[in-house]
C-alpha cells in the first residue's frame, strides 16, 4: 500500500514538474524582453513610448514607438468595427437560427478561416484583396469623403485600410466561436419567457440574449482584438512599412506600422544594440498587452459560463 | 396594431437576412484565398519545382524545412504539452494547477513574433550562436505546448470519473490508469487536439523569422540556417520578380495542402467518434 501511494506520488510530481513548462515559458520570455530592452528604457525612459522618431543613424540614435502604438490601435480598430457585427451575425446565425444540417458545415468554414496561415492571408491580401480593396473602397471612399483627413490622400492599397480590413477577416472565427459558446450558454428560460410575452425572434435576440450574455460578447470581441494586436504577417506584408513620423496614422489611404510588423521587419537586421534594444522593447509592450488583454477577456467569458453551469445544476 | 406587428416581423425577417449576409461575406475570403492559391499555384506544380533548391527554380529546401520543423517541434513539443494536460486533468484541483492553467491560457494568446524574439535570445545568441532548425524548433514548442497542454486536459476531462474508479477499484496504480484507461479513452480527443495544433504551427512564420531564418539550399545541418514554406512565401512576395512571385503561389498551394490536409483529415476521422 505504501508503495503504491510512492508510486503515485513520483508520477503526480513528474507531471506536475513538466506542466511547470508554461511558467518556464512565460518567465523566459518575460525575462528576455525586459533585460533586452533595458538598454533603451535607459537611454529614452518612458520617452521611448511617446516619442515618434526613429533614427538609426549612428550619433543621432532616436528610438520612439508611438507611431507604431497608434498603428497597432487603428488598424485593430478597424479590424473590430467590421468583424464584430460580421462574427456577432455569424454566431447568432449559428445558434439561433440555422438549422441543423447547416449547422456544422458553416461552423467548419468559420474555422477553416482560422485554419489558414497568416502568410497566406498575407500574399493573397497583396496580389488579390489589395486591389479589390483599392477599386471598390478606398477610390470612392477618397473621391466622396476625400475632405475628411482619415480619407484623404492617394489610395495606393498598400497601407493602414487594407491592413485593417485583412484583420477583420482573420479575427472572425475567434470572436465568431467564443460569442458561439457564450450564446449557446444563455439558457434556454430566458429565450422561453421573453417569447411567451410575443416578443419576435429579433426582439428576443437583442433585446435578452445578447444583453445576458453581453460580459461573455465582450470578452470574445477582447480576445478578437487580442489576435488583431499580435498579428504579424499579414500586416507586415500589407501595410507599407515606414518608420518615424511617418508612421503616425494620420490618414487610412498611407503606409504606416504596426508593432509586430516593426519588430518583423527590422529586428534581425539591426546592427546597432540600441536599436536592437529598442525592438525588444516593442516586443515587452506587446507581451504586457496581449497578457492583460487575455485575463480581462478570460474573467468575462468565464463569469458568464459559470453563472450557466450554476442554473443547469 | 396589426401594421405594428407586420413591422416588428418584417424587421426579424430583415434580421435574419442580415445574419445569414454575415455567414456570406466571411465566406467569400476564403472561397477567394483557396480559389486564388489553387489557380495561380497549380501552375507551379511539376517534379523540378518541388524538388530542386531555390536557385534553381525549385522550393524543395523548404517543404523539407517544413517537414523538419514540424518534426522537431513535434518531438520537443507533443510530450510536455500531453504529460502537462495529464497533470492538469488528473491532479488540477489546486491551486498550482489553475496558476499553469491561466498562463497556459495567456501563452496561447501571446504574439508569435514575440516568441521568435525569446527563441531568438536564448538559443541564437546564447546557445548555438548561429540560426538553426533546433532555435526554430524551440520557439514553436513554445506556441505548441500550451495548446497541446489546453486540448488534452480537455479531452481527459471529457473520461468519465467511473473509468478511473473502476481501475483503482481493481488495484491499479494511478499512473496505470491514467495511461492505460484514461488516455485510451481520450485518444480520438488527444489526437484530434494534437494534429490541430501540428497544424496551426506548420503554418506558423514570424517566430522562424528570427530562428531559421531561410536557406537557398537543402537541409545543411543542425547549427545551419533552414528554409521553411512560411517563409519562402514571406520572402519571394516581396521580391518584384513576377517569376519567383508565382513561386510564392506555388509555395502557398502546398502549405495550404498540409494545413487544410491537417484540419480536414482529422475532424473527418473523428466526427463520429467526438460525438458526445
Amino acid at each position: 500500500m505504501a508503495r503504491k501511494i510512492k508510486g503515485d506520488n513520483i508520477f503526480k510530481i513528474i507531471t506536475g514538474v513538466i506542466a511547470a513548462s508554461a511558467i518556464v515559458i512565460l518567465l523566459l520570455t518575460t525575462y528576455v524582453l525586459v533585460n533586452g530592452s533595458t538598454l533603451v528604457f535607459s537611454q529614452f525612459g518612458l520617452g521611448f513610448l511617446t516619442s515618434t522618431s526613429w533614427n538609426p543613424v549612428e550619433g543621432r540614435l532616436a528610438f520612439g514607438l508611438l507611431p507604431y502604438i497608434l498603428g497597432t490601435l487603428v488598424t485593430s480598430g478597424i479590424a473590430l468595427l467590421i468583424g464584430v457585427p460580421l462574427s456577432l451575425g455569424i454566431a447568432i446565425f449559428l445558434v439561433e437560427m440555422a438549422p441543423k444540417k447547416v449547422r456544422v458545415p458553416i461552423s467548419y468554414l468559420v474555422e477553416l478561416l482560422a485554419a489558414v496561415p497568416s502568410v497566406i492571408y498575407g500574399l493573397w491580401g497583396i496580389f488579390v484583396l489589395r486591389f479589390w480593396v483599392l477599386n471598390n473602397l478606398e477610390k470612392p471612399l477618397n473621391h466622396y469623403l476625400g475632405w475628411i483627413s482619415v480619407f484623404s490622400g492617394t489610395p495606393f492599397g498598400l497601407d493602414i485600410f487594407t491592413a485593417g480590413i485583412i484583420l477583420s477577416i482573420m479575427i472572425i472565427p475567434t470572436i465568431a466561436s467564443v460569442s458561439k459558446e457564450v450564446i449557446s450558454a444563455v439558457p434556454d428560460s430566458i429565450r422561453e419567457g421573453a417569447y411567451s410575452i410575443g416578443a419576435t425572434k429579433w426582439e428576443v435576440i437583442r433585446n435578452w440574449v445578447l444583453s445576458y450574455g453581453r460580459s461573455g460578447i465582450f470578452g470574445a470581441i477582447i480576445l478578437g482584438l487580442g489576435r488583431a494586436i499580435g498579428e504579424t504577417m499579414a500586416v507586415t506584408m500589407i501595410i507599407g512599412n515606414v518608420t518615424g513620423p511617418n508612421a503616425i496614422p494620420t490618414s487610412l489611404f498611407k503606409a504606416g506600422q504596426t508593432l509586430p510588423s516593426l519588430i518583423a521587419n527590422g529586428f534581425i537586421e539591426s546592427p546597432d544594440p540600441v536599436q536592437k534594444s529598442a525592438y525588444v522593447g516593442a516586443g515587452l509592450v506587446l507581451l504586457a498587452i496581449s497578457i492583460v488583454i487575455n485575463i480581462a477577456a478570460y474573467v468575462m467569458v468565464t463569469r458568464l459560463l459559470k453563472v450557466k453551469g450554476g442554473a443547469v445544476e | 396594431m396589426l401594421s405594428g406587428y407586420s413591422f416588428r416581423n418584417f424587421k426579424n425577417k430583415l434580421f435574419f437576412a442580415l445574419c445569414l449576409v454575415c455567414v456570406v461575406v466571411a465566406v467569400i475570403p476564403l472561397a477567394s484565398i483557396l480559389f486564388e492559391v489553387i489557380a495561380r499555384g497549380a501552375s507551379q506544380i511539376n517534379v523540378q519545382f518541388l524538388t530542386a533548391n531555390s536557385l534553381q527554380g525549385g522550393i524543395g529546401p523548404a517543404i523539407q524545412g517544413t517537414f523538419i520543423i514540424i518534426a522537431f517541434t513535434s518531438i520537443v513539443g507533443i510530450p510536455i504539452g500531453v504529460l502537462s494536460g495529464v497533470y492538469l486533468a488528473e491532479f488540477g484541483d489546486n491551486k498550482y494547477a489553475s496558476a499553469v492553467r491561466t498562463i497556459n491560457n495567456v501563452l496561447t494568446e501571446v504574439p508569435s513574433i514575440v516568441v521568435g524574439i525569446t527563441a531568438f535570445a536564448i538559443i541564437v545568441v546564447g546557445i548555438t550562436g548561429t540560426y538553426s532548425p533546433f532555435a526554430g524548433a524551440i520557439a514553436l514548442s513554445f506556441i505548441l505546448i500550451p495548446i497541446v497542454a489546453r486540448t488534452t486536459e480537455e479531452s481527459l476531462k471529457l473520461v468519465p470519473n467511473s473509468a478511473r474508479e473502476a481501475a483503482l477499484a481493481l488495484g491499479a496504480h494511478k499512473w496505470r490508469s491514467t495511461f492505460s484507461v484514461v488516455v485510451p479513452a481520450a485518444r480520438s480527443g488527444l489526437v484530434t487536439g494534437t494534429l490541430l495544433a501540428v497544424a496551426r504551427i506548420a503554418g506558423e512564420t514570424a517566430p522562424l523569422l528570427f530562428t531559421i531564418l531561410g536557406n537557398n539550399y537543402f537541409f545543411q545541418g543542425l547549427n545551419q540556417p533552414m528554409d521553411a514554406l512560411p517563409l519562402r512565401i514571406f520572402n519571394n512576395s516581396r521580391q518584384p520578380s513576377p517569376e519567383l512571385q508565382a513561386q510564392a503561389w506555388g509555395a502557398a498551394l502546398i502549405l495550404i495542402l498540409i494545413v487544410l490536409a491537417l484540419n480536414i483529415g482529422v475532424r473527418l476521422a473523428s466526427r463520429g467518434k467526438l460525438r458526445r
